[in-house]
């Protein structure tokens, strides 16, 4: 978890560390040159944040507290395949992370899910993925073996 | 009137039976003249894909905004468009379609995209999940329930 709150730190420093420059009267002028910089960051940010871990989810809330119906659903999906270990970040904290994820991955909404740094898709493609057996070998495919094929096995 | 196995009134729970046949039977989806951005959704999703089934539900009452809202929405779309491709690039076609109403007033989208082979194998709607109160004091979603105001 540490690791997360390191992640999303640096993610908003970086997104905030550009600072435009200042006339003598304290005016800040080329707001657009900083929006543009500071988003041209994050996208960099971006591109390193969902390959530094194998499954990446930018979601509304938190996995221990999420804070929408959607996001929860791939939560709990990710929970009941025995993937906890994974990096969360809360986009409501962050609204240039909200609109910057949106822009990177050319995908409208939240919450989404990165595999080995590439896009999976959202809620719903997550869903279908656990309910005909792709999530288990897209999974496996990470070096992760689902928790439903070891209760499957055990069963057996 | 929508069948009420579109409401969600479960609480939240770990097993995900999101998905219930309905019966075979549905009401006329009649479009809505006072529901503008539903009109739209169902035009441009037409216009793009040539479904052979449509489906439109505006869900924006099983969520934390207004009555009336048009914010979120859940659709089922069946179109031959969508054979040999996979589920992520079939949703970006219905992102593409939907691109205005995505930037402007719709909050929510949820997808299901088949191929008229795989809706005659299994003609079920799935369902959302509970609503978990985010767009409460949301602004991105004030702004976007704004916009499909005015």
């Amino acid at each position: 978890m540490n690791s997360l709150i390191r992640s999303t730190a640096r993610c908003l420093r970086s997104g905030a560390a550009v600072y435009p420059p200042r006339q003598a009267d304290g005016r800040v002028w080329s707001a657009s040159a900083r929006f543009l910089c500071a988003s041209a960051g994050l996208q960099k940010d971006l591109g390193q944040m969902v390959k530094k871990d194998k499954v990446v989810v930018f979601m509304k809330g938190t996995p221990a507290q999420p804070m929408c119906g959607f996001s929860n659903a791939v939560v709990q999906i990710l929970r009941m395949h025995g993937v906890d270990d994974y990096a969360a970040y809360n986009v409501l904290e962050d609204s240039e992370l909200r609109e910057g994820v949106k822009t990177f991955s050319n995908w409208p909404t939240i919450p989404q899910v990165y595999f080995s740094g590439e896009f999976v898709g959202g809620c719903d493609i997550l869903l279908q993925m656990h309910q005909n057996g792709d999530l288990v070998e897209e999974l496996k495919k990470l070096g992760i073996s689902s928790a439903l094929l070891e209760a499957e096995k055990e069963s057996k | 009137m929508l069948p009420t196995v579109l409401r969600c009134v479960r609480p939240i729970s770990t097993s995900l039976a999101l998905s219930r046949p309905l019966a075979h039977f549905r009401p006329p989806m009649d479009p809505d003249p006072s529901r503008p951005i539903e009109r739209s959704i169902r035009s441009k999703l037409t216009d793009a894909l040539d479904p052979v089934h449509l489906e439109v539900h505006n869900e924006s009452h099983m969520h934390a905004v207004p009555p009336g809202s048009e914010s979120h929405f859940r659709v089922l779309v069946v179109s031959s468009q969508f054979e040999g491709l996979p589920l992520i690039k079939r949703h970006r076609l219905v992102n593409e379609a939907l691109k205005k109403e995505l930037s402007s007033c719709v909050h929510a989208l949820s997808i299901q995209a088949k191929t008229p082979e795989q809706w005659r194998s299994d003609p079920s709607l799935a369902k959302s999940p509970p609503c978990m109160g985010g767009s409460r004091g949301d602004h991105t979603v004030e702004e976007k329930l704004k916009a499909g105001r005015e």
